[in-house]
């Protein structure tokens, strides 16, 4: 059996936000959520995703950081700024490709999420992971995760031509082996060039018959 | 007169609802627990197992239980942060008495429960004994509800005793009686993951059981199809294979086209029909004349997602159906349930594995609490109050003669109408808040100021409260010991983690105290909680929910009971109708036949929006306990009215202004929350908020003739733009019936 691994099935969340109400319960978290909900566009959709953060194994924020104030665990944990390093610049806020690190004002140092290290570090899963309802987040083994899943659980991503490779896995399907991000350009970002059809407006739903 | 003492806005500065952010002693130094004790969350039907920690005898945090098997330690936003209302500021610990001119004042527990017996018997000596009612909750413990029944019968010695269960799914549990004759989900959930097809009717899984929503998931890993029903395209909708925007009070339409479609492509198990059901002839001869044309007019969706529904749901190997409040909410919301089991009956496809159908009920004890006799036509085990022989075995039990037991009372809505026009004088109240959960709010506020007597039970100020003229602090789930009964039927037990504060009190020691002082202490002797479920598991044997052979000590070791279990050495029932033998005397299922009809109130040309109301994910029923909890009220402060772009483009709407809506009962004034994904035909507001935020201001006070439940998913308003409010109500933080 394989270690127990950190593994997001964007399909699956509700929004319900037990995730970021939990996160905040996690000892070391101090009432302090550091997981994200993203609503994607609820006008058009009720689509929400959560995001951890993803564990880079280079991690690219402790890579810009001028202070060398973001440190890895020995198993890969990537965790929150050390306070007496951390000079609030927000180059890792700004070089995360997912999003992840934010500079806590109150606080002033960059803060983010730590997989619940001082659960994980102990045998007990990450707070998020144990409560999500629907299974969106899951803190298992690979094997598990293929048993029970449908698609593959991949780690790899390209964002243009930055590779990474994540210690969170997400779930996809089965035809695909990576994330690729890709980049959008911008002489293809004209006003009005959203697609046609949405596939989630009750009012077009009704006269499609 | 029993008028709210003082100004709302010096209610709520005494009383609150204040929000609690942070845990007893603080984020930082809340430090290591003394103890983790298991239990269960107090908010809705799943009741999922929970550690609460305990240090200094005060609930400081909780862990998650993932040795529970229904939810494994997984919990929603408000199981996550419910131990907040422990330590709350805003809690109760001192009798109050209403005073005209100085509003509510302390007073002795003697003096308040001496002064509470008198007036019992003061209106009752006036009026007659059915003059004093009492009105219960279904978030009480089983051991609660059994004990608020006997009191009332034979205590009070009144009719007129009933719950909160009455707004919840009753018109479910007449639907399951009446066609399979036991009111009860058929199935465990772990049945879910196993079905090929599911349908869900009426049910916002996702906000109001999340739990559940693994389930479904699981079963979509396991190659089964999703067929979701709802006005909204809520977070399940969102990916189902088949999403049917049905409009409210439709629903028959979609369940009788499906079985039209499947009657003429042989979908339909008739040697199981004839076997083990009766009345299917007259039901065939309904669903006749829905073709999927006829059937789309009353659903109001296109004809052909009848027909895909039905090529989803007809051939599959196994199935299961889940309703809730949804189809449940009307006027005609037994016919909506029964016409739904047509398609789990007509298919055969029940009691075997992953076979069945569910109602989600919605209240913590939304499933025990309405088995145990604090229904007003109903005695414990879920027996009937008008039977005789069920009346002779009570009698007995409770050491009375059978002819002293009242018989049939007032159910919620009629009992608030005889406060309303004066037959009804006195009332007791506990674990219910009307003044936000009940249709016609203000017809309902209007008939709590007209009590010569009340008194009120709670651990929190509700809304209701400041209209007492007694309220006594009472405890919350975590304070006492007992028992619920879970969404599957499974008897759970919920254990005490700490004592009430000093000042506030058990509440079956609250009740046994009256009982004394209404002269019948010898029949309520009880020690603890544990003696009143011993009581209890006599009472209940023999009836339809037998809980004679559950001990605390089975629960524990077996993680819960599924009833009946009428003796110590019978595994319980997780699965019923097992080799098809249904709960009626003649073991079959009986299909009712039932035609489609209105809603009280359709959308004309004064009011043409349809208004329907439900939950938020991070709110419990009228709020008394989750508007007090900060993190909640972040997460949705303030209610919304949801509707269509083409809705609010036709009205001149924009999101977020404020908007006004009005029905011919009053009007509300929310934010407008514009969104697709809601039909444009239809707006919704979630009803936990009370005054001037109240979605029940406008609901209309029609209820179902069989099970009384009232009308709250449809009825017809106006929506308009409308300058912010400026009155003292709306300066009221968000929590409190203000906006912003």
């Amino acid at each position: 059996m394989s270690e127990l691994a950190f593994f997001i099935d964007y399909s699956r969340c509700i929004g319900c936000q037990a995730c970021v109400q939990a996160c905040g319960e996690c000892d070391t978290h101090r009432g302090r959520s550091l997981i994200h909900l993203e609503t994607i566009e609820r006008r058009d959709s009720v689509q929400t995703a959560p995001q951890v953060c993803m564990h880079c194994e280079d991690p690219i924020c402790a890579q810009v950081c001028p202070a060398d104030a973001i440190k890895q665990t020995p198993d890969g944990v990537v965790q929150s700024s050390l306070k007496p390093r951390c000079i609030g610049c927000s180059n890792c806020v700004l070089a995360c490709p997912f999003g992840v690190p934010k500079y806590e004002s109150d606080a002033d140092q960059m803060m983010k999420c730590d997989m619940c290290y001082d659960r994980t570090s102990t045998g007990r899963r990450p707070m998020c992971a144990t409560v999500c309802p629907s299974g969106a987040l899951a803190f298992t083994t690979i094997e598990e995760i293929m048993r029970t899943r449908q698609g593959r659980a991949v780690n790899d991503w390209e964002f243009g031509d930055q590779h990474v490779r994540t210690k969170v896995y997400v779930l996809v399907p089965t035809e695909v082996t990576h994330v690729d991000v890709g980049l959008i350009p911008l002489s293809s970002l004209r006003s009005g060039a959203r697609a046609a059809a949405d596939p989630y407006d009750v009012a077009a739903m009704l006269e499609g018959g | 007169m029993a008028r709210p003492p003082s100004t709302i806005t010096d209610l709520v500065a005494q009383f609150g609802p204040h929000l609690k952010r942070e845990p007893a002693g603080g984020w930082a130094t809340r430090g290591d627990p003394d103890r983790i004790v298991p239990t269960h969350c107090c908010f809705c039907g799943q009741q999922c197992g929970i550690q609460l920690k305990v240090k200094d005898e005060k609930i400081i945090g909780f862990e998650p239980w993932e040795e529970f098997p229904f939810n494994k330690g997984k919990l929603c936003p408000k199981g996550v942060k419910r131990y907040m209302q422990d330590e709350h500021p805003d809690r109760l610990l001192t009798p109050l008495a209403r005073d005209e001119a100085r509003g509510f004042q302390p007073i002795e527990w003697d003096a308040a429960l001496d002064r509470t017996a008198r007036e019992i018997q003061r209106i009752q000596a006036a009026y007659g004994r059915d003059a004093f009612a009492v009105l219960t909750g279904a978030s009480l413990t089983n051991e609660k509800a059994y004990l608020m029944g006997k009191f009332a019968r034979i205590a009070v010695r009144t009719a007129n005793i009933d719950y909160n269960g009455r707004l919840c799914m009753v018109s479910a549990a007449a639907a399951s009686k009446k066609v399979l004759g036991i009111d009860r989900s058929a199935n465990p959930w772990s049945d879910i993951p196993k079905a090929k097809v599911i349908l869900v009717a009426g049910a916002n899984i996702a906000e109001c059981a999340p739990i559940t929503t693994d389930y479904l998931w699981q079963a979509r890993e396991n190659g089964a199809r999703l067929i979701v029903l709802d006005p909204r395209m809520t977070p399940i909708a969102r990916t189902a294979d088949l999403f049917i925007p049905v409009r409210s009070g439709g629903d028959i339409g979609v369940f009788y086209g499906m079985l039209h479609v499947m009657v003429q492509r042989g979908w339909i198990n008739r040697d199981f029909i004839e076997a083990h059901t009766t009345g299917w002839d007259a039901v065939e001869a309904i669903v006749e004349r829905y073709t999927p044309e006829y059937a789309a007019t009353i659903a109001g969706v296109p004809a052909s997602m009848i027909v895909r529904a039905a090529e989803m749901w007809g051939p599959a190997d196994t199935s299961f159906l889940l309703h809730a409040r949804g189809i449940e909410h009307h006027s005609k919301g037994v016919e909506n349930c029964m016409a739904a089991l047509n398609l789990v009956v007509a298919t055969g496809r029940i009691g075997r594995e992953g076979c069945g159908y569910a109602m989600i009920t919605g209240q913590g004890n939304g499933q025990g609490a309405r088995e145990q006799g604090q229904k007003c036509d109903q005695l414990p085990g879920a027996r009937d109050l008008e039977n005789p022989a069920h009346r002779e075995y009570i009698a007995t039990v409770w050491g009375v003669e059978e002819p002293t037991i009242p018989h049939t009372g007032l159910s919620a809505v009629p009992l608030l109408e005889a406060i309303h026009d004066g037959r009804i004088k006195g009332l007791l109240l506990l674990c219910f808040n009307p003044a936000v959960s009940l249709p016609d709010g203000d017809f309902i506020r209007e008939a709590l100021g007209r009590l010569e007597f009340f008194a009120v039970i709670d651990f929190f100020m509700s809304e209701t409260a400041r209209y007492a003229d007694i309220v006594l602090p009472g405890s919350l789930m975590e304070e006492d010991e007992g028992t619920t009964t879970n969404v599957e039927g499974r008897v759970i037990h919920h254990r005490q983690v700490v004592k009430p504060p000093a000042g506030a009190r058990e509440d079956w020691r609250i009740i046994c105290d009256l009982a004394s002082r209404l002269g019948v202490a010898d029949k309520f002797p009880y020690q603890s909680t544990r003696d009143i479920f011993e009581e209890l598991r006599v009472a209940s044997k023999g009836g339809v929910a037998d809980y004679a052979g559950i001990t605390w000590e089975r629960i524990d070791k077996e993680m819960g009971v599924f009833w009946p279990c009428p003796s110590i050495d019978h595994p319980g029932t997780p699965r019923l109708y097992e080799g098809w033998r249904f709960g009626h005397p003649d073991g079959k299922a009986h299909f009712q036949p039932a035609d489609w009809r209105p809603a009280a109130e359709e959308p004309d040309a004064d009011y043409p929006v349809v208004l329907t109301t439900g939950r938020v994910v991070s709110q419990y029923l009228s709020g008394t306990q989750t508007r007090r909890i900060g993190a909640l009220v972040d997460q949705y402060p303030q209610p919304r009215c949801e509707m269509h772009p083409r809705l609010a483009g036709s009205l001149g709407i924009a999101d977020d202004d404020f908007v006004k809506v009005e029905s011919r009962r009053g009007s509300i004034v929310v934010r407008a929350h514009v969104v697709k994904t809601i039909r444009p035909d239809t707006v919704f507001v979630p009803y936990h908020w009370p005054l001037d935020r109240s979605a029940n201001t406008c609901t209309i006070r029609a209820i179902d003739p069989i099970s009384k439940i009232p009308e709250f998913k449809i009825c017809a308003v106006r929506v308009s733009k409308t300058p912010p409010p400026a009155d003292d109500v709306a300066a009221l933080e968000p929590e409190a019936g203000g906006i912003r």
